[in-house]
């Protein structure tokens, strides 16, 4: 099941460049949340700032509590502990190369020195299935790699991988804009089904999807978030005029 | 637009003389690299197959004047000394690449050891064996096949070290934080998954690295010595056939130059094999439709 996520002052920089400023938001439980703004507004950052990928550039920093149900993020547990609860979809796919799809799937469980073969194979079957990629791969998935996937099936697989550690939050960076029309629409359709069992966070720069996908919405600009409310209150009636100006095309 | 204008005509032809000559260029310099490379070859299977034949790998050296002798002693002990060699310089050849690439960036120690790596892969052969020469060979008053693997294990060093820092800055950084954003440690990402996609390209510079000292003579001359006996003793000194090479080349007895002959042909194959065989090793198990 999902967790909610609570955000309070969270701060971010690179070097001497103050990328967040001032967070505080809450994400639900069990919803999917959309983080639209112009690129360079501090959305990747935040959602990196969530599951701590954000400090393993060696010039970054951040400051702030995230609370994800009652672990403060950044007090109570370590980096490696927070990435295992919270799953992450990157922009563009990538998959472990020298993998097989088997085990690019269940690498999070390998790698971390699962080795169960039964348990392994049925949590790869599943995560595929969810994940809505087990029908065009259940036939050799052992042994080709992970690479030969066409981009789209590669992002599920790395959706499926990132599933099959079992996360109470997914992140998404922008998991469709490097794919093709069909693909952008079989990764929104599998958004759709899973923020039923997780807490979903996605960054896009493409409004209709947010409109398509997401319960609620956050608009970020220049490293503040400027307005965050019910998906449908944004594109309709926002309460700022910087939010009108952006999601009417008048910039960004 | 058209494109079927005299000049716009004029310029395309001119363009493709200017492919033909560069890509005719660019054959003659290949050629130029394999001539010198087939003629070695050719000529060492020409000089030295005749001299080939079992005795050159189960007979010891024979004294100036007797006929026949072979080459085991040397064979075996040009094995050992490359094992010790391999042993100790391939894993601290790539443990000192990892550091570089995914710990030492910009760090004074990284720094350090990039420069060291550099200046050591340029110091001739021989000053590496007159180093060992006085740190092993002297303290403990014997040459020794442990002085000579040390001594062609700190030639292997350098290259590997390099050439795994280079092949880990080309693997993506995304495929590090995919293993990162699972709750993988980051040195299990180093070594299952930035280690392992380096990979192809960290066993050729070991394999390089490996052609290169295995014909080496000079570093071996002040440290395992050479030796007409069999031994198998990483404590006594050892005969290599670089070395047999080097002493049979220099005699005034035309057998043992047919035989030097005969040497340096199994050494290169040796090299050749050895090389080969890792190749054909390491490519197994690689998945379909990979890249």
């Amino acid at each position: 099941m999902g967790v909610g996520i609570q955000v309070e002052h969270l701060n971010a920089w690179y070097g001497t460049t103050h990328t967040l400023q001032d967070i505080n938001l809450h994400i639900p439980a069990n919803h999917a949340t959309a983080l639209i703004g112009p690129s360079g507004c501090g959305k990747s950052t935040f959602v990196r700032c969530l599951n701590r990928m954000h400090e393993t550039n060696p010039i970054a920093r951040a400051t702030g509590t995230v609370k994800m149900g009652d672990v403060d993020i950044y007090a109570d547990a370590s980096p490696v502990e927070i990435r295992r609860r919270v799953g992450m979809v990157f922009q563009r796919p990538n998959p472990f190369p020298t993998m097989s799809i088997y085990d690019n799937v269940v690498s999070g469980l390998k790698l971390n020195g699962f080795s169960n073969r039964k348990i392994l194979d049925e949590t790869a079957e599943r995560s595929l299935k969810s994940a809505a990629l087990w029908d065009e791969v259940k036939d050799d998935w052992k042994k080709k790699s992970g690479a030969s996937l066409s981009g789209g099936q590669q992002q599920r697989m790395c959706i499926a991988r990132a599933l099959a550690v079992d996360p109470e939050v997914l992140l998404m960076d922008e998991p469709a804009s490097a794919l093709d029309p069909v693909s952008t629409s079989k990764i929104e359709d599998l958004i759709f089904q899973l923020k039923s069992q997780y807490t979903i966070v996605i960054v896009t720069h493409n409004m209709q999807q947010a409109a398509r996908v997401a319960e609620n919405t956050g608009f970020f600009l220049n490293g503040k978030m400027v307005e965050f409310n019910s998906t449908h209150k944004i594109f309709t009636n926002p309460s700022d005029k910087r939010t009108e100006d952006y999601i009417t095309g008048r910039f960004g | 637009m058209d494109f079927n204008t005299p000049r716009l005509r004029f310029n395309f032809a001119i363009r493709k003389i200017k492919n033909n000559v560069v890509a005719g260029l660019a054959m003659l310099a290949t050629a130029l690299v394999l001539v010198p490379l087939a003629a070695i070859l050719f000529y060492l299977f020409y000089k030295g197959f005749s001299s080939l034949n079992l005795a050159f790998f189960t007979k010891m050296p024979a004294a100036p004047g007797e006929v026949g002798g072979g080459m085991a002693n040397s064979i075996v002990g040009s094995g050992i000394i490359l094992a010790l060699a391999s042993l100790m310089g391939i894993p601290v050849g790539i443990a000192a690449g990892v550091y570089l690439a995914e710990f030492g960036r910009g760090k004074m120690l990284g720094n350090a050891i990039r420069f060291t790596a550099d200046v050591l892969n340029g110091v001739p052969s021989i000053v590496v064996g007159i180093s060992m020469y006085a740190l092993i060979v002297k303290p403990q008053l014997h040459f020794s096949a442990f002085a000579g693997g040390v001594a062609l294990a700190v030639m292997m060093v350098p290259t590997i070290t390099r050439t795994t820092e280079e092949m880990l800055a080309t693997v993506p950084h995304a495929i590090r934080e995919a293993a990162l954003g699972l709750g993988v440690p980051k040195w299990r990402t180093t070594l299952s998954v930035s280690l392992r996609t380096a990979s192809p390209g960290i066993i050729t510079g070991c394999m390089l690295a490996f052609a290169r000292v295995a014909g080496e003579t000079a570093p071996l001359l002040f440290t395992a010595l050479g030796n007409e006996f069999w031994s198998t003793s990483l404590n006594q000194p050892i005969d290599a056939l670089p070395l047999r090479i080097y002493k049979y080349a220099n005699s005034p007895y035309d057998e043992w130059h047919r035989v030097a002959w005969a040497g340096s042909l199994v050494l290169i194959v040796m090299i050749m094999v050895s090389v080969t065989l890792v190749r054909v090793f390491a490519s197994r198990g690689v998945l379909k439709g990979g890249n």
